[in-house]
């Protein structure tokens, strides 16, 4: 069958073609379906797009920032409020992929692809979804939990707080080539404290499983203690519980596995 | 199979053209309007010969659905040239041996030139980063970011 | 910057050099940087059409049906292309030379025995319906055992790859499943030597990765003929293969190449042409067969991996007596250029020193991989990765500096290669030296005297009685040379460090009359032929 695109201005009804046609796929970006198309994907007939501008606004003014599906990293990295976030969007892609790659593609993509996801998951982001049932909310981790099923559905944003300090969220991504390139491993982690203790400590890893995934052991690890050498050390040894990295043309499993708990104990330490 | 008309600015000139459903710029730019420039080198977004610029910015045309540019600008290596003039950055590839195969150059070329418009006295690591998305298996990459610094220095004498 | 060493072998040179050391602009600058290059792919011919290729997903299996009933219904399709189609389905890209068996088919009709073998070419409207009909073939294949190892595709029992090489090796002369390389006696070398180190080396396969896919269009032009423009690196190699694949006189063709995206070596072996001119032929219409990227990338033939065993044999005052060589090339499962690139292997042996005992086995191994090609220096760059291994772990053996190891085991002119061959304009002395002033390497004033118009030659130019296979000429091949080489120095009278006594001087050789081309050293038979 050839391609049918069919474009709308409203993201409801790219949502309700979307979840009706079969073999649809929402184009946002184009990173992920334009490449698809190009390699020759014959599973994908019908190509949703919305001009939809909510989909491209952001709010940054409260406490709880709001990223729309449609906003791009270069427009992330444009963005004074979102200084936190720009080691995270500009570590994705060269700059053409920055000025089309989008926030909520990117929950879409496949390891070792998904860096912002992987801020996201860290930042205990919450997902608006808009399916064939309504829209609602979803926390971060039971839609990547669902991802698969997913993509008769359309993301309209992710939202979350802004961490509490300049230190509280921290990013890594270890690539072969810099700055871009597919992720030996990604790792996000948001440690806020109180009290000298560490509190509310989110770690997410990303190349190390099929989606971006908490590394819970190593949270547990850190949680309630002070940041220290010791506790560190716990958080590392801890790290791979819950990972199933895969083998692939950047990185092996094994050396992923190697090398997570190196870069996890950088991250903490707060090493260049 | 129904077609898609599209009419978009191509290289400063009205065009319309008729395209398939799913068809991506690069394609539509080669196949139908005869603007050979854009190179085809991954059609996944890693290779960068494909870079051409949609209302100024950087885009991989490989990625870019061709209906998405309506009525928008698009700009290729065809339109650095001011007439028979080079432009500074062409001119500066040329003097510092900024090409060997050649199939890099259309992408490099269009990639400075999206960073000399909005930052015309870059720095080394910034001219790294604008190229970062542009791959050459020729050169080792020193000198085009050479001929880019040179080209940002020299430029204002140029224009 | 570039800095000439004039001083360096100045007598020599006629010294007026114009064009080297000149920044001097390639004539095809202007087209890159103004996107008007030509490339293969940058012509708009009417009524194109597009060939996509159903690729085996299997390393080792028989084809026992291919049903294409739905795909030739499929919206779009001009033609299918099947093995039967290919009127000389089986070829093998020397034998333009003679060299070799034909052994690999253009479209895979009984087995296929690498993944990404072509087993079908489709030729559509468009890209997108020349996919949707491949998605439609359905092949019923015969999965068979699969054999990766280069040592293990040469065990007894192990899977046959390519039927027309059963034992899984190229045959060089009709006979040998190996090129053999004997000068002296490498077993009495290691009995005497101080030291003996045996070392394994491993390459990888290595992608040429060009920015530019493989690819072609062929069109039917006037007077019966086709014009294909291709990447091709081979031009006329490849207008000759298709005029074989597909047997008719090579006049049939115009082949336009030019300006290659990058080769590297990746684009020698003919890999669309021969199925985008059938195509062409086929349907009457201009073709396009290129490359995505992911087929470059694995179906794109790579530097193939090489195995090699080095074992040394050195005294304790630096000087290697001995070096004995086993290496296995992987040629994936077709022969291509790899049985060529044994036999320049093994020309190279032992590296750039004159070692007085060596001795080769290399072998072209198939397997069931991706067929290998050439890549920069393929055929000596592996082998040279490993010897330069291997000296600087005989010089921390023996506890000599690297370099100066080096500048003592050196070949120089006048010297007899283990292939038999003199060595004339030698220049790995000077080449070391001048490396280690510019690295700040400090060098002992005896090694920075060395030359290598010095001290080659008399004795070292001998070839030693040598233990062979077989039968061996008693005498050196007739030398040639040219009015650029060197002119060969007299007998030497002090020979490089020997601590033991010095063996009767043997007569130098007599200098050889220049060669008028009537007797011919042929680089990919190793004999003489006219």
């Amino acid at each position: 069958m050839p391609v049918t695109v069919k474009t709308f201005a409203a993201s409801a009804d790219a949502a309700a073609a979307l979840s009706s046609e079969r073999d649809a796929r929402y184009l946002g970006g184009g990173t992920l379906v334009m490449r698809a198309l190009n390699e020759g994907d014959v599973a994908i007939s019908t190509v949703v797009r919305a001009t939809d501008r909510a989909l491209t606004q952001f709010d940054v003014t409260s406490s709880r920032i709001t990223l729309g599906a449609g906003v791009t990293f270069a427009r992330i990295l444009a963005e004074r409020e979102l200084g936190f976030l720009h080691p995270v969007a500009g570590s994705i892609g060269g700059p053409a992929v920055r000025n089309m790659g989008t926030v909520g593609g990117n929950l879409f993509a496949p390891a070792p692809f998904g860096d912002f996801t992987v801020a996201l998951l860290a930042l205990d982001a919450t997902v608006a979804v808009q399916g064939g049932y309504g829209a609602r909310d979803m926390p971060i981790e039971e839609f990547l939990a669902g991802r698969a099923r997913m993509a008769s559905s359309l993301v309209l944003s992710a939202s979350f707080q802004r961490p509490a300090g300049a230190e509280a969220f921290r990013y890594r991504k270890i690539a072969r080539i810099k700055p871009k390139g597919g992720s030996v491993v990604t790792l996000a982690a948001h440690v806020a404290s109180s009290g000298g203790r560490a509190i509310g400590v989110r770690i997410a890893l990303g190349a190390m499983a099929v989606t971006a995934v908490r590394a819970k052991g190593a949270e547990r690890a850190l949680e309630g203690r002070a940041l220290d050498a010791a506790s560190i050390e716990a958080a590392v040894a801890a790290v791979t519980e819950g990972t199933s990295p895969a083998d692939d043309s950047l990185a092996s499993a094994w050396y992923r596995r190697e090398v997570v708990g190196v870069h996890l104990r950088r991250l903490l330490n707060g090493q260049p | 199979m129904a077609k898609t008309a599209l009419q978009f600015r191509h290289n400063g000139r009205e065009v319309a053209v008729f395209v398939d459903g799913g068809v991506n710029l690069l394609t539509t730019l080669r196949d139908l309007i005869g603007d050979m420039t854009p190179k085809f080198g991954c059609g996944q977004g890693g290779c960068g010969a494909c870079t051409v610029l949609i209302d100024g910015d950087a885009h991989l045309s490989c990625l870019t659905l061709a209906e998405s540019v309506e009525g928008r600008s698009v700009e290729t290596l065809d339109s650095l040239k001011d007439g028979p003039n080079l432009h500074p950055l062409q001119r500066a590839f040329m003097e510092h041996f900024a090409a060997q195969c050649g199939y890099c150059t259309p992408g490099m070329l269009m990639a400075a030139k999206a960073l000399l418009d909005h930052n015309p006295q870059p720095s080394r690591d910034e001219v790294v980063n604008a190229i970062s998305g542009n791959i050459c298996r020729c050169t080792g990459y020193e000198p085009i970011i050479n001929a880019v610094l040179a080209a940002a220095s020299g430029g204002r004498a140029h224009a | 910057m570039l800095e000439l060493r004039k001083d360096i072998f100045a007598d020599e040179r006629d010294d007026n050099l114009k064009e080297i050391g000149k920044g001097t602009q390639r004539q095809d600058m202007l087209g890159h940087v103004t996107g008007t290059s030509s490339y293969f792919n940058d012509h708009q011919l009417q009524g194109m059409l597009h060939l996509k290729v159903l690729r085996s997903p299997h390393a080792h299996a028989r084809i026992r049906r291919i049903d294409s009933a739905e795909a030739e219904r499929s919206p779009g399709v001009r033609r299918i292309i099947r093995g039967a189609d290919v009127p000389r389905n089986l070829n093998t890209l020397l034998s333009l030379i003679n060299f070799g068996k034909d052994d690999e088919p253009t479209l895979a009709f009984d087995k296929v025995r690498y993944k990404g073998e072509p087993v079908l070419a489709i030729v559509a409207d468009s890209p997108r319906e020349a996919f949707e009909a491949i998605a439609k073939v359905r092949v019923d294949y015969e999965p068979l055992p699969t054999v990766f190892d280069v040592e293990e595709a040469l065990k007894a029992g192990a899977p046959v790859v390519n039927e027309t090489y059963p034992k899984n090796t190229f045959t060089y002369h009709d006979i040998y499943d190996h090129q053999k390389l004997r000068f002296g006696d490498v077993e009495r070398a290691f009995a005497g030597a101080d030291h003996v180190l045996e070392q394994q080396y491993q390459m990888s396969p290595i992608e040429h990765a060009p920015t530019e896919t493989n690819g072609s269009i062929a069109a039917p032009d006037t007077n019966g003929r086709y014009v294909v423009y291709t990447s091709t690196q081979a031009l006329f190699f490849s207008l000759d293969t298709c005029a074989k694949i597909l047997d008719v006189p090579s006049n049939t063709f115009h082949f336009i190449g030019g300006t290659v995206g990058g080769g590297f070596g990746g684009k020698v072996d003919t890999l669309t042409e021969p199925l985008a001119i059938l195509g062409a032929m086929l349907t009457g219409r201009p073709v396009r067969y290129i490359f995505g990227r992911e087929e470059e990338m694995q179906f794109g033939p790579p530097r193939g991996a090489e195995r090699i065993y080095l074992k040394d044999g050195v005294m304790r005052d630096g000087r290697i007596a001995a070096r004995k060589v086993r290496a296995y090339f992987d040629s994936g499962a077709y022969t291509r250029l790899s049985s060529y690139a044994v036999v320049k292997c093994v020309a190279h042996l032992p590296g750039p020193y004159t070692i007085p005992n060596v001795y080769g086995d290399v072998y072209c191994v198939f397997t069931n991989r991706t067929p290998a090609t050439a890549m920069r220096g393929f055929g000596v760059t592996a082998m040279d990765f490993a010897i330069e291994c291997q000296m600087d772990k005989l010089a921390h053996l023996v506890g000599m500096d690297p370099m100066e190891f080096r500048l003592l085991n050196a070949y120089r002119d006048g010297d007899m290669k283990a292939h038999r061959r003199e060595a004339k304009n030698t220049a790995l002395i000077e080449c070391v030296q001048v490396a280690a002033e510019k690295a700040k390497w400090p060098l002992r004033e005896e090694f920075r005297q060395m030359s290598s118009r010095k001290d080659g030659g008399g004795t070292r130019a001998a070839i030693p009685a040598t233990a062979t296979d077989g039968q061996a000429p008693a005498r050196a091949a007739a030398q040639q040379r040219t009015s650029y080489d060197r002119l060969p120095q007299p007998a030497a009278q002090a020979q490089p460090p020997q601590p033991t006594s010095p063996a009767p001087a043997a007569p130098a050789p007599a200098p050889q009359p220049p060669s008028h081309g009537a007797m011919r050293f042929s680089s990919v038979f190793g004999s003489r032929r006219r």
